[in-house]
């Protein structure tokens, strides 16, 4: 669903991915791991559509249509989820009117009319459950005042209600204690079906315990230096990055 | 009070008193005769006041003079009733309605009439002829001619506005709605004044509304003075939806005895030109005043909103939010002052701005302002002038919202901070929906109001 192929992009003209090749199908779960400043957070933001991602080389297509003439909203209607790395509080949105004009949008997009507001509310509940995510929460404004915690489930439980297709979790695990972590896990895979697909982007492997991927990426300096199964996110966790460094900067020079 | 005559160029305010000091306006009401001659003198001396008064430095109201227009001194002959060429539309709302006419109150009955609990309601001429010690002992206690030229003017040229009274101990049940309309087939200038008084104990909300009916060019200044006594609290909602060759002025005074709580709510729909000056005094300890205020301007309409709080006690409570949305072309101004005089001992006094300018040609100029000295004291204000929340903006829009949906939301956001501070919950219910209308922009000007727009 999501082909990613020599993928170069920059910010503000800092060159930060320099070819990407990414292939993720229904039903699997991909792990993107790195150290900080390899460009993970980058790479989400080139599938959304954050204007000040410039791509400068390559081409992201989802179902085989190129996403990078397309607004964040198309994106988004088109069934692709981000969970904020850094959710945004907007005061005086309220939790309900804006999860409520998400879902509008989606269903006109979908040709069909507007939720009734019980349907709605009955869907809300649904959801909350499911995320296990504190109901007076929504009723405030989004993310206003919400603990570090609260934020992330506040992501999962909007992923819940828009049962997007291909979702990508920009470091969900940080900043959530182990309580956290299992509910919010709980909430992505109970929501896992063959039809969609998942992208967790995480820099420590302990997020993998109870999220499993099905394949894992290394992205160090802009490029995916070494994919494999879920056992390398073991073997990260045990040795750390430097090896791989190593073995990829080794890599280099023996190519120079 | 030495007062220097300064050399000032003819003003072009002259033409007022030409036009207006031809004997018409005489002989209205001995009190209010009594003090034109000193207003006169006044405004000849001060003028309307221009850019380089300070306080009306992006605000050039003298200039509005450049164009003819006809000050009204009596009311028109009308052959029409209220009901038929005004309809509010606040449904839900269930005010006691009072209209003022081009300045004049307008009423079938001449008395004063009297309210459940001896509330009284009617004109001002009416009142200084029928309470004649109640509406002399408190009648321009707040305003003054010496600084203020608009002040002079509206008392030279206004013969009536709007009274209301309530007795101590007397706690309305339903808000007194006044509706200001101007409607003629002239430009005209429109000044009224109005005197509300509150006893002790006492409790009442007024919501105002100023529209205009006809296209003309029009000038009005409605000038109010406000008496809200111990332990009473009182609401006041203003409501601005006007045309775009309209030139709303509006001077509030208000003062305030020993624990009262008085919340202003000043919300710009439209309009060409908008000036509010808001003067509030507390006077007695324990006193609270919150002032909100709301504007949304487009093309090159013009909001000005000038506020002075005087702390004159100790222990009193003020706080000013004022926020606005610009777009297009227009411009705005803020200026807000808080005194704390040297025995307002304990004083706490907040004021915030914030302005959002959607535009590169839209223009927003504040100047928050502190006095202070008293040394016990908790004073904040701030200011800011900015865009949008593009973080915010984009995680909507990640979500499947349109952009220019997206941007409603934001804004609406924006403005609930202020909408929400109205207690009036119908009343409330009603400026969320004409605000986002307004956003969206779908509101008119004068609305619904226009039943007979074309009679």
């Amino acid at each position: 669903m999501l082909t990613i192929k020599d993928l170069h992009a920059e910010i503000d003209e800092k060159d930060i991915l320099k070819g990407i090749n990414l292939e993720v199908h229904p039903g699997e779960v991909h792990a993107i791991m790195g150290p900080n400043g390899s460009g993970k957070s980058t790479l989400a933001s080139a599938v959304v559509g954050r204007d000040y991602v410039n791509i400068t080389q390559g081409q992201i297509l989802y179902f085989r249509e190129d996403l990078t003439a397309l607004s964040p909203e198309e994106r988004a209607l088109k069934g692709i989820f981000l969970s904020f790395q850094y959710p945004v509080e907007i005061p005086g949105v309220s939790m309900v009117n804006f999860l409520r004009a998400a879902m509008n949008e989606q269903r006109k997009y979908k040709g069909e009319g507007p939720m009734s507001p019980s349907d709605f509310l009955k869907l809300m509940r649904e959801k909350k459950t499911l995320v296990g995510i504190d109901s007076a929460l929504t009723n405030r404004s989004v993310n206003e005042g919400f603990s570090g915690g609260e934020k992330k489930k506040n992501e999962i439980f909007q992923m819940a209600m828009l049962e997007p297709k291909l979702a990508i979790l920009d470091e969900t695990d940080s900043g959530l204690d182990i309580d956290a972590l299992r509910t919010v896990a709980k909430g992505v895979n109970a929501l896992k079906k063959p039809d969609n697909a998942t992208i967790v982007i995480t820099h420590y492997q302990r997020l993998l315990n109870y999220i499993v991927p099905d394949y894992v990426h290394v992205l160090y300096k802009g490029k995916i230096i070494k994919s494999g199964g879920k056992e390398l996110a073991f073997d990260l966790e045990e040795k750390g990055y430097d090896w791989l460094k190593e073995e990829y900067e080794n890599s280099l020079n023996g190519s120079l | 009070m030495i007062v220097v005559e300064e050399k000032l160029p003819k003003h072009p305010d002259t033409r007022i008193l030409e036009r207006f000091d031809d004997g018409t306006g005489k002989n209205i009401h001995p009190v209010l005769d009594r003090v034109r001659a000193t207003a006169l003198k006044d405004f000849k001396r001060l003028g309307i006041p221009a850019g380089k008064n300070e306080r009306y430095r992006y605000t050039a109201v003298g200039k509005l003079l450049d164009r003819p227009f006809v000050p009204l001194l009596h009311p028109h002959h009308r052959n029409f009733k209220v009901e038929e060429i005004f309809r509010c539309d606040i449904p839900t709302l269930d005010t006691l309605e009072f209209t003022v006419l081009n300045g004049f109150f307008f009423e079938e009955q001449e008395t004063l009439m009297e309210l459940p609990g001896g509330v009284l309601v009617g004109g001002l001429r009416q009142a200084l002829k029928q309470v004649p010690q109640l509406a002399e002992a408190y009648l321009d206690n707040l305003s003054n001619t010496v600084n203020d030229g608009l002040v002079a003017l509206n008392r030279a040229m206004a013969t009536d506005g709007f009274f209301m009274y309530v007795p101590d101990g007397m706690v309305m049940d339903k808000p007194v709605q006044l509706v200001n309309l101007v409607k003629d087939d002239e430009d005209i200038m429109v000044q009224h004044r109005s005197l509300v008084i509150l006893g002790k104990d006492a409790q009442a909300a007024l919501l105002i509304c100023d529209h205009a009916l006809s296209e003309q060019k029009f000038i009005s200044h409605g000038l109010m003075e406000v008496f809200v006594g111990e332990n009473s609290a009182m609401e006041i909602t203003k409501l601005q939806n006007e045309h775009n060759s309209m030139t709303d002025l509006s001077s509030l005074f208000i003062r305030q005895e020993r624990n009262s709580r008085v919340r202003t709510n000043t919300i710009s729909l439209h309009g060409g030109l908008i000036r509010n000056n808001l003067h509030v005094i507390l006077q007695g300890e324990g006193a609270e005043n919150q002032a909100y205020g709301l504007f949304l301007m487009d093309r090159k309409q013009h909001v000005d909103n000038s506020v002075f709080v005087d702390h004159a006690a100790p222990h009193c409570f003020s706080n000013q939010l004022y926020k606005g949305v610009l777009d297009d072309e227009a411009t705005g101004a803020f200026d807000g002052k808080i005194l704390v005089r040297p025995h307002a001992q304990k004083t706490e006094a907040f004021q915030v701005n914030k302005n959002i300018l959607l535009t590169d040609h839209a223009k927003m100029n504040t100047k928050p302002q502190l006095e202070i000295y008293a040394d016990d004291v908790k004073c904040t204000h701030g200011a800011t002038v900015g865009q949008l929340d593009e973080e915010a903006l984009f995680y909507l829009r990640s979500r499947g919202i349109h952009e220019y949906e997206a941007r409603m939301l934001l804004m609406y956001a924006f403005a609930h901070e202020v909408i929400r501070e109205i207690k009036i919950d119908p009343l409330q219910d009603r400026i969320h929906e004409l605000v986002d209308k307004r956003l969206h922009g779908e509101l008119p000007r004068c609305h619904t109001c226009l039943v007979d727009y074309h009679k």
